[in-house]
């Protein structure tokens, strides 16, 4: 079971990966405008990065409820039991 | 799944990929070796974009030919795209990628004024999705309406790669439709004449046929998806959220497989299997635990696992890869289990070079390539032991060790899921290899007992094939115009409707020389191609030759019918270049050597050679020549 804190910690490594710099500061209410190059493609990426790293899958209501890292953090702590 | 599983982890690859830069030949270098590291897709595309930023206008003084890739399709392809040029960098070959807008590839390729024709593909890859396929296809069709509509698909494909061909000469790589659709009727669905789902599986059946027909070539995502299951291939929900028909997971896998296909089509696949002994062909240590004590055959699991991946290895020398044996053992315990372990399925006869000794592997390694005279390149090095896993990565990062376990089931797949001995034809050498590397050993020993060169030549009783180019040869010819790098004059890199365009042209010449001698057929051992210019001097295009005969009076030989097929054209004088690169140091006075007199040198060592056909006299050899 992943307390909160542990998924924005492992969730910065997904994002670190998926724009290579380390500098993006994750916090709740971040979404896809305030990053550059955060376009579709990434968000996918972003997406499918967590569902390998939690071992978890969204459906496709649920993909559509993701818009900002609060909500994407909030949607693994559910699946995960969180 | 769809992992590459084979590529070993790199511990730093992030920082690695961070600090990359700086000199540009080190900084290909690490580009390359970054994408030898097992990485999924978010790092592919990481790799990708890295690659791009630090060589904008592509690296210089390759090896292998830069390919420009042309994906035509009719769904989201663009996540497609980093992987395949990453593949490309696994393999040391810098790919550009054209994506036709969305479903407008028929427009782009008729219409002239394109951007798929101002880039100017060398390869075209078209994939079509399984909805595009079976569009209008219903359960409700009689056979008739299937089979028209089936053939109305299979039409359609072939004049799209006519269209391609005509436009740009270059090679096809289809890839076969990604069986997404379930199955309406069940069990028993081939009952059902409009089953999408059957309808792909016929579809690809078909176009494996009409390529063969066609000189295309077949992309087998439906072979991968059989074995990593559709799932690990397809996401159905990002199908209706992206038009994205292979997942971005999958990215990597289905780049790999497109990088393997244009190595290969460079002739730059893999060929020698380099096998480990104690615990990788057979289990324990032979030296210490004897012929009884080794795990190999029926009885036990985990000797059956070992005969199961000898009897990969052995089908393996069927298709012409070479085996090569290096093993840290006492030659006499390391031969016993060959010669006499009833359970061996290797023969030692299988066993083109055989290295067994106490040195480190890495010496050993290049040994059995400088024997066998092939690259290192070429190698693929296969051991249960991590250190000396690391070890050959490390002194020879060109030599491909992929990275197993110690179970030995894994081996066989490793081996079969990185590709590296993708081969798109089987020639009949292929098949003769392993015999023409024994032969070998043979001519050496008989070198070593002779006391005089030109009685050991005489001895030989070597016969030379001369044939012009054919249809026959092709793949030969192709393989070795672009995997020879040594004893290659010019290392001018051509494909396969180079060497058609040379056959139709009345003003050329290309030749095809088979060597035989008591011991065996070496197999096609030198490519010639001439032109004739308009000052009437013939110029010598290509002239490259396998290593393996050097020394053998096939340079002079090989003259003689140049200047033979040079004054059939009317020529003069006869034209030899000698372009430098990294490799081909041994051919610097080639041209000297054979009495040209040297017209002109440049800055970077190449020269530009001349003999006058009226006044040179064949040199008399050892070597028989007959027209094939």
């Amino acid at each position: 079971m992943a307390t909160e804190t542990e998924i924005y910690a492992a969730l910065k490594e997904v994002f670190d990966d998926v724009f290579m710099r380390d500098d993006i500061e994750l916090t709740p209410t971040l979404t896809a405008k305030q990053v550059q190059g955060w376009d579709s493609f990434k968000q996918i990426e972003i997406i499918m990065a967590s569902e390998e790293k939690w071992k978890i899958k969204f459906n496709t209501r649920e993909l559509d409820s993701l818009l900002s890292v609060g909500d994407l953090v909030a949607m693994i702590a559910k699946k995960t039991g969180g | 799944m769809t992992e590459l599983h084979w590529l070993p982890p790199i511990a730093d690859w992030r920082p690695r990929l961070r600090a990359l830069g700086g000199d540009p030949a080190k900084a290909w270098d690490e580009t390359v070796a970054l994408a030898n590291g097992r990485i999924n897709f978010v790092l592919t595309n990481a790799l990708d974009e890295a690659a791009r930023r630090v060589f904008p206008a592509g690296p210089s003084g390759l090896a292998t030919k830069p390919v420009r890739l042309a994906v035509l399709g009719s769904s989201t392809l663009t996540h497609l795209l980093p992987a395949i040029r990453v593949a490309g960098l696994r393999r040391g070959i810098w790919v550009e990628t054209y994506e036709a807008d969305y479903g407008q590839y028929l427009q782009e390729l008729s219409d002239k004024d394109s951007g798929l024709h101002a880039f100017k593909p060398t390869a075209v890859l078209l994939a079509l999705d399984a909805y595009h396929l079976t569009a209008g296809v219903t359960a409700g069709m009689d056979e008739p309406t299937a089979s028209a509509a089936l053939d109305e698909a299979v039409s359609h494909i072939r004049e799209t790669w006519g269209l391609a061909r005509d436009a740009f000469r270059c090679p096809i790589l289809q890839q076969a439709a990604l069986p997404a659709h379930l199955s309406v009727l069940g069990l028993n669905e081939h009952r059902l004449p409009g089953s999408r789902n059957r309808f792909l599986v016929r579809l690809n059946e078909r176009l494996r046929a009409a390529a063969e027909e066609d000189g295309a070539d077949i992309l087998s995502i439906d072979d991968r998806a059989a074995r990593d299951g559709l799932t690990a291939w397809h996401d159905t929900a990002l199908w209706h959220r992206s038009k994205q028909e292979v997942s971005p997971t999958a990215s990597p896998m289905y780049g790999d497989l497109v990088g393997r296909w244009l190595a290969a089509k460079q002739g730059r696949s893999f060929k020698c299997l380099v096998l480990d002994l104690d615990n990788t062909v057979w289990g324990g240590v032979i030296g210490d635990d004897g012929m009884e004590g080794i795990a190999l055959g029926q009885g036990s699991p985990l000797g059956e696992a070992y005969v199961a991946f000898q009897d990969y290895c052995r089908e393996l020398t069927r298709r012409g890869i070479i085996l090569a044996v290096c093993s840290k053992n006492d030659e006499s315990n390391a031969v016993e289990p060959f010669e006499k372990h009833p359970d061996m399925v290797l023969p030692r006869g299988d066993i083109a070079s055989f290295v067994a000794n106490w040195s480190d592997k890495a010496g050993n390694i290049r040994a059995i390539a400088e024997e066998l005279n092939i690259g290192l390149d070429s190698l693929v090095f296969i051991d249960d032991n991590p250190f000396e896993r690391n070890l050959v990565r490390q002194e020879l990062p060109m030599v491909a060790v992929p990275e197993v376990s110690d179970d030995p089931v894994g081996y066989p797949v490793a081996l079969s899921d990185a590709g590296y001995f993708e081969g798109l034809s089987v020639t009949d050498e292929d098949r003769e290899r392993t015999s023409q590397y024994q032969g070998n050993k043979a001519r050496d020993a008989l070198k070593a007992s002779a006391t005089d060169l030109p009685a050991y030549l005489r001895g030989l009783e070597m016969e030379l094939i001369v044939k012009p180019f054919d249809r026959i040869g092709l793949q030969r010819i192709v393989q070795l115009i672009n995997k020879s790098n040594q004893f290659n004059l010019t290392t001018r890199r051509y494909t396969d409707e180079d060497i058609l365009a040379v056959m139709a042209d009345p003003e050329a010449f290309g030749l095809q020389l088979r060597l035989l001698d008591r011991f065996g057929d070496n197999g096609v051992i030198a490519i010639i191609i001439g032109r004739l210019q308009e000052t009437k001097d013939l110029l010598i295009d290509t002239w490259l030759m396998s290593c393996r005969v050097l020394g053998r009076q096939v340079e002079p030989t090989t003259l003689n019918l140049i200047a033979e097929q040079a004054k059939r054209l009317g020529a003069k004088r006869l034209v030899g270049e000698y372009i430098p690169t990294k490799k081909n140091g041994m051919v610097k006075d080639h041209y000297a050597r054979l009495g040209f007199t040297v017209a002109a040198t440049n800055d970077t060592g190449g020269s530009r050679n001349l003999l006058d056909l009226a006044e040179f006299v064949p040199a008399d050899t050892f070597i028989h020549v007959t027209e094939g």
